[in-house]
């Protein structure tokens, strides 16, 4: 029973990094390797605060989710102001997770590599997935107001966009502090749950697997990454009886989703009732015809 | 006084220049016709009055004001916005939301209230859900407004993008092509659409297309371009007889002939 609960905490605290990550690369467009990074600074202030500063939990998670955001803005500043294209973006923030790594590992505070053990463990069930809530919902508002429609412009067509008058650079920096902020968000929560964190948690793995839910689940959409991230964790889980071909199914589904689904699993669409019952009815209404003929 | 003028504006690509000394001038409430052969250097006129470009020489004023070096994003503030030869909407959005996200600027909600969906969200959202529905009954959009705007036909994703321009509340609007593609019934019925928001929204109208009649039915004034040059400027009676248009549409042969 320790164990799926384990497993469940897991997802909820993956889910407000992805969902954060969404709003990023499925809303805004931009794609990135290195919010790991996000997720480790998060971890490291929340941990150290409380650990050696005996900060209040909450206190800590949100002065972890300020410091993410305001490390985003130094990754920001530069890249965003120059409008790199897709994929040089990427690699810059490649190169941004490893140095938040390498950082990690050689500041006195953090402990470097031996890493930080004994932190208290706060993140229950119940508080992971209360907060994967509070960030979904927060995340579906931001989407349905006015900042989130303009990132979606901005990702149909910056041109267009500019020439609406939206500002670019503005609207590409609050997607990237949000998802930041998420991101840091998870991290200190990952931290409270595992009780101990190093820097090798948080490489380029992490962020892969990050930006590939968000790729798999559906650009434009919230509810497909958080079925992706879930399925992600699950499945290699599920598969630990077959250790062998834990790694191969999870390529395997990423393949599946690609050749089958290439927008992702809900590209552009949420998963709702009204969106469930569509699909249904439009099944039906095909076998229908299928039989007259 | 004119509303928009061009003073020896010339843009330069490396070694390639697209756009040479050129000067022309639209006044308020006119509507002018930039016409001339493909690769003739129009739209880059087009991108450097909003900005895409910066103007390598020259100077170009809106409204007294010098907007040369000004970026997009200002100069669409100011009072200039325009369509796209090549259709750019926003595909993923609907038809509806294409123009809400173009009001956007007139939301005075902040981040915070965004994040809490507060009562004034709905209130403002729901109000330039209402405003966005006039723009789209204008150019009879209306029946589509739940449809994806990647999802309409060729001719309708023109006049969405009319929609979106006019949301933008303009002075001077630019018009890039916008029969390109038409039949001649569609022409005569853009031809119409141009002349009723003109009107509605007292607008003073920039205009490049290649169909003559739609030309010539809208613009009694008329400046040709060629090789990134003005070639010349005048009223269409003018420009149709004009032995050096001829030329530069023609060729020599023809124009002699």
């Amino acid at each position: 029973m320790d164990y799926i609960y384990g497993v469940m905490a897991v997802i909820c605290i993956e889910i407000v990094a992805t969902v954060g990550l969404s709003v990023f690369t499925g809303f805004t467009g931009l794609f990135s390797l290195g919010h790991a990074a996000f997720m480790a600074i998060g971890a490291y202030t929340s941990a150290i605060l409380t650990y050696f500063y005996h900060v209040p939990f909450v206190l800590a998670l949100l002065l972890g989710m300020v410091m993410a955001g305001l490390v985003s803005l130094i990754l920001g500043f530069p890249t965003l102001r120059a409008k790199l294209r897709g994929d040089y973006f990427a690699i810059a923030t490649l190169g941004f997770g490893e140095a938040v790594r390498v950082i990690l590992e050689n500041l006195s505070i953090t402990q470097g590599a031996r890493g930080l053990p004994g932190i208290k463990h706060f993140t229950t069930l119940p508080v992971a997935f209360i907060f994967a809530v509070l960030v979904v919902w927060l995340t579906k508002n931001f989407i349905w107001s006015k900042f989130g429609r303009n990132a979606i412009a901005v990702r149909e067509d910056s041109v267009a966009a500019e020439m609406a008058g939206i500002d670019l650079f503005k609207v590409r920096m609050l997607s990237l502090v949000y998802s930041a902020m998420c991101g840091g968000l998870a991290g200190g929560l990952f931290a409270h749950y595992l009780n101990f964190i190093q820097p090798v948690m948080f490489t380029s793995i992490l962020s892969t697997q990050l930006t590939s839910a968000v790729v798999a689940g559906g650009m434009g959409s919230i509810t497909g990454p958080v079925l992706a991230i879930a399925l992600f964790i699950a499945v290699p889980e599920v598969l630990r009886v077959a250790n062998m071909w834990r790694l191969v199914a999870y390529g395997l589904i990423l393949v599946l989703i690609m050749v089958f689904r290439p927008s992702g699993i809900m590209g552009y669409h949420e998963l709702s009732f009204e969106w469930i019952s569509k699909i249904f009815k439009k099944n039906t209404r095909n076998k229908a015809g299928g039989k007259g003929i | 006084m004119p509303l928009l003028e061009l003073k020896n504006v010339t843009k330069t690509f490396g070694g390639i220049v697209a756009v040479k000394d050129v000067s022309y001038y639209i006044k308020q409430d006119e509507i002018i016709g930039l016409i001339g052969p493909n690769g003739a250097g129009k739209t880059t006129i087009f991108n450097l009055i909003t900005g895409v470009y910066k103007a390598t020489e020259g100077n170009i004023t809106f409204q007294d004001r010098d907007i040369t070096d000004a970026n997009p994003v200002s100069i669409v503030k100011n009072g200039i916005a325009r369509t796209f030869q090549n259709i750019r909407l926003f595909n993923k959005l609907s038809v509806i939301e294409n123009i809400r996200t173009v009001l956007y600027r007139e939301a005075d909600y902040n981040l915070g209230n965004a994040l809490i969906r507060s009562s004034k969200v709905t209130r403002i959202e729901k109000k330039l859900y209402d405003k966005s529905l006039e723009y789209l009954e204008v150019v009879g959009l209306i029946d589509y407004i739940n449809n994806r705007a990647d999802s309409l036909p060729y001719g309708l994703q023109r006049k969405l993008e009319i929609a979106r321009a006019l949301a933008l509340d303009p002075k001077l609007l630019l018009l890039d092509e916008p029969a390109a593609g038409m039949n001649p019934d569609e022409c005569i019925d853009l031809v119409e659409l141009i002349m009723k928001i003109k009107r509605t929204y007292n607008l003073t109208i920039m205009l490049i297309e290649h169909h003559m009649d739609v030309v010539m039915e809208l613009c009694p004034r008329i400046v040709v371009i060629n090789f990134g040059q003005v070639l010349m400027e005048g009223s269409k009676l003018d420009v149709q007889n004009d032995p050096r248009v001829l030329r530069a549409y023609l060729g020599e042969e023809y124009a002699n002939a």
